[in-house]
């Protein structure tokens, strides 16, 4: 039986922005349905994505109200992906740096996340089989 | 001999630093080193037979693997028929193959 993988992926895109943080999601989605072991390193701006306040709204413009919109959360993106891993026998760590979060109020993240430091993104890196940093640019 | 996966996801008709990731891409496969470029998002645009395209073709026939992302494909519309020679669709599931396989795998 071969070992389990261990991925680690740092993603610093705050939500709705670019199409970046769909990759990475995607990314993630991918390994967690094949059961790895994944840490998700969110910094800068990225913290804002597992905020939980986040909240579907209406779009006057489109003539919807807010079920009608279903307006996407990434939020709800990534408890789902937590739950995948789950499922799959796998497992995702995502940490969201301190520092960061602290500058932005966004301490109030979805169960299943965590606070960290850089110091956890160094640590999942060395235990990792293989690493990806995306970063704004 | 080192594996290395490029993962490009701009544009390269808006900025001149893709140009400079072939480059380097290109110089890692004359040193011997296994090399992959992944495009994706508007990175696939550059995959569209056109004068920005020779240079992957370029490098396709140095022995770099170049790839587009079907995704990215699909969502701007480029039919796989309309990609430059060299250039093959492929799933985003390959670079998670290669982080598990322990490449190095390279944002830009």
């Amino acid at each position: 039986m071969s070992e389990k993988k261990k991925i680690t992926v740092s993603i610093m895109d705050g939500p709705f922005e670019n199409a970046r943080t769909v990759t990475a999601l995607r990314l993630i989605d991918i390994a967690a349905r094949r059961g790895y072991d994944i840490t998700v390193f969110a910094y800068e701006g990225a913290v804002s994505l597992a905020f939980v306040k986040q909240t579907a709204h209406a779009n006057a413009v489109h003539g919807r109200d807010a079920a009608e919109e279903d307006h996407p959360l990434p939020r709800e993106w990534i408890a789902a992906l937590l739950q995948t891993a789950t499922a799959n026998g796998g497992s995702i760590d995502w940490i969201n740096c301190g520092l960061c979060v602290d500058e932005r109020g966004m301490s109030e993240a979805i169960p299943g996340t965590r606070r960290g430091s850089p110091a956890d993104l160094l640590k999942a890196a060395e235990a990792a089989d293989g690493t990806l940093i995306i970063g704004t640019r | 001999m080192a594996q290395y996966t490029f993962i490009a996801s701009r544009d390269p008709f808006e900025s001149r630093e893709s140009e400079h990731t072939m480059s380097l891409a290109g110089e890692l496969r004359r040193s011997g080193h296994e090399v992959t470029v992944f495009l994706v998002q508007n990175g696939v645009l550059g995959a569209r037979k056109s004068s920005g395209s020779q240079g992957l073709s370029k490098l396709a026939r140095e022995g770099v693997r170049i790839l587009a992302d079907t995704f990215s494909l699909k969502e701007r519309g480029i039919d796989h028929a309309r990609l430059e020679d060299g250039i093959e669709p492929a799933e985003l599931d390959l670079v998670v193959d290669h982080l598990a396989e322990g490449r190095r795998v390279i944002w830009h």
